[in-house]
C-alpha cells in the first residue's frame, strides 16, 4: 500500500522502491522470484506497477492476495487524482494557474518525447529495424490508425514469423 | 450510455498496453482525445502534467482523470463523474490482471518459446513508435502557441528543449521538471 502512495512519476520509478519493501524489508519474495515477477510484468499488457502488485499478491495469498495488493497499490493515487480533477476545473481559469500551465504544457510533451530515446535503446532499435517504429508512429499520427490495430498486427506478425528470421541478438 | 462506453474503451486500452505507462498514455490520448472527443488536446496535456506530479502509476492516473472528465463533460453531477472515474480505473486494470492470473504459470513455461519471444521483441519496437506518435500528436498550437516569433511560442520551444534534454540526458525526475516548468511559466507570463 505504501508503495502506491509514494511513487511519483509512474511505472519504472516503482521498481527499486518495491524491491526494497518486498525483498529486503519484508522478505515476501527472494531476489530471483522478484526478477521473474519483473520480467513477466514487462511482457504482459497493462499497467506495469499493477502487474507487479498482482503477482506479488498472488504468490503470497492467491487471488485475494492479488486483489488486496492492487487495491493498496492504486487506491491512494485514485483518490488524489479525483480530488485534483474535482478542484482543478474551478481553478483553471485563474490567470496565475493559466500561466503556470502555459509553462507546463511544452514540458509535458517533452517528458513524453524524452523516454522514446531510452526506450528505443532498450528495445534494440537499429537502422535496420527502425522502419517498424517509424511506420507505427506514422500510421497512428498521420493516417489516424488506431494503436490497438498496430499492436495486434505486430503480435500477429511476430507469432507467424519463422524464429530464425529474427533480426538482432538472440 | 457513457459508462458502458468508458468501460469498453478502457478495457481495450488495458489489454493492448505493452511496455509501461507511456504507451498507455499513447493509447488513452488516441481514444479520449482523437476518437471520442471527451477532452481537448490541451486538457489532456494539463491532465498529464497533473498526473506526473501526483503519486501512482501514470496509466491509472490518466484513466481516473479521463473517466471523471468524460462524465463531467456530459453535464452530470459530481457523484456521477466520480463513478465514471472508478469505472475507467477498474476497466483499465481488469483484463491485464485477469490475464496475468490465468497465464502466470503458462507464461513461465513458454517465455522461452521462440515465436512468443519474437513477437514480444517486435512489440517492444512498435511501442517506441506508439509513444513517439503520442508526443507528435501533442505538438499543437494549444500547447505551444501559434508558431512564429511570438512570446509564447519562443518560450514554449525553450521549455520543451530544456525539459527534453534534462529528462533524456540527465535523468532529472519528471515531477521536479514539472514543478520547474510550472514555475517558469508563472514567472515569464506573470
Amino acid at each position: 500500500m505504501k508503495i502506491g502512495t509514494f511513487t511519483i512519476g509512474g511505472g519504472y520509478a516503482m521498481i527499486p522502491l518495491m524491491r526494497r519493501e518486498v525483498v529486503e524489508r519484508r522478505g515476501w519474495l527472494d531476489e530471483e522470484s522478484f526478477l521473474d515477477v519483473l520480467s513477466l510484468s514487462q511482457a504482459m499488457p497493462g499497467v506495469f506497477a499493477v502487474n507487479m502488485a498482482t503477482q506479488v499478491g498472488y504468490r503470497l495469498r492467491g487471488v485475494w492476495g492479488s486483489v488486496a495488493a492492487i487495491a493498496g497499490n492504486v487506491l491512494m493515487p485514485i483518490v488524489f487524482i479525483l480530488l485534483i480533477a474535482m478542484f482543478f476545473q474551478r481553478f483553471r481559469t485563474y490567470p496565475a494557474v493559466e500561466h503556470i500551465f502555459m509553462g507546463l504544457r511544452p514540458a509535458v510533451v517533452a517528458l513524453i518525447a524524452a523516454p522514446v530515446v531510452g526506450m528505443a535503446r532498450t528495445a534494440g532499435v537499429t537502422w535496420r529495424n527502425a522502419w517498424l517504429p517509424v511506420t507505427a508512429a506514422a500510421a497512428i499520427w498521420l493516417l489516424d490508425v488506431n494503436p490497438v490495430w498496430v499492436v495486434l498486427a505486430t503480435l500477429a506478425a511476430g507469432l507467424c514469423m519463422k524464429p530464425r528470421c529474427n533480426t538482432g541478438k538472440p | 450510455m457513457i459508462y458502458l462506453e468508458l468501460f469498453c474503451t478502457f478495457l481495450v486500452i488495458g489489454l493492448f498496453t505493452f511496455g509501461g505507462g507511456y504507451s498507455m498514455v499513447a493509447l488513452i490520448q488516441d481514444a479520449v482525445v482523437q476518437r471520442h472527443g471527451w477532452m481537448s488536446a490541451q486538457e489532456f496535456t494539463d491532465m498529464l502534467a497533473l498526473s506526473q506530479m501526483t503519486p501512482g502509476p501514470i496509466g491509472i492516473n490518466t484513466a481516473t482523470y479521463a473517466g471523471y472528465t468524460a462524465v463531467a463533460a456530459t453535464g452530470a453531477g459530481e457523484a456521477a463523474s466520480v463513478a465514471g472515474a472508478l469505472v475507467a480505473s477498474v476497466a483499465v486494470v481488469l483484463l491485464p490482471v485477469a490475464l496475468l492470473l490465468a497465464v502466470c504459470r503458462w507464461m513461465e513455461r513458454h517465455r522461452e518459446n521462440p515465436r512468443l519471444a519474437t513477437a514480444l521483441r517486435l512489440l517492444r519496437l512498435t511501442v517506441v513508435g506508439l509513444v513517439a506518435a503520442a508526443a507528435l500528436s501533442l505538438l499543437t498550437a494549444e500547447s505551444f502557441g501559434l508558431p512564429g516569433w511570438n512570446r509564447q511560442f519562443v518560450y514554449s520551444v525553450a521549455i520543451f528543449a530544456a525539459v527534453f534534454v534534462a529528462a533524456w540526458r540527465y535523468r532529472v525526475s519528471p515531477a521536479l521538471l514539472i514543478v520547474l516548468a510550472g514555475a517558469a511559466g508563472w514567472i515569464v507570463y506573470g
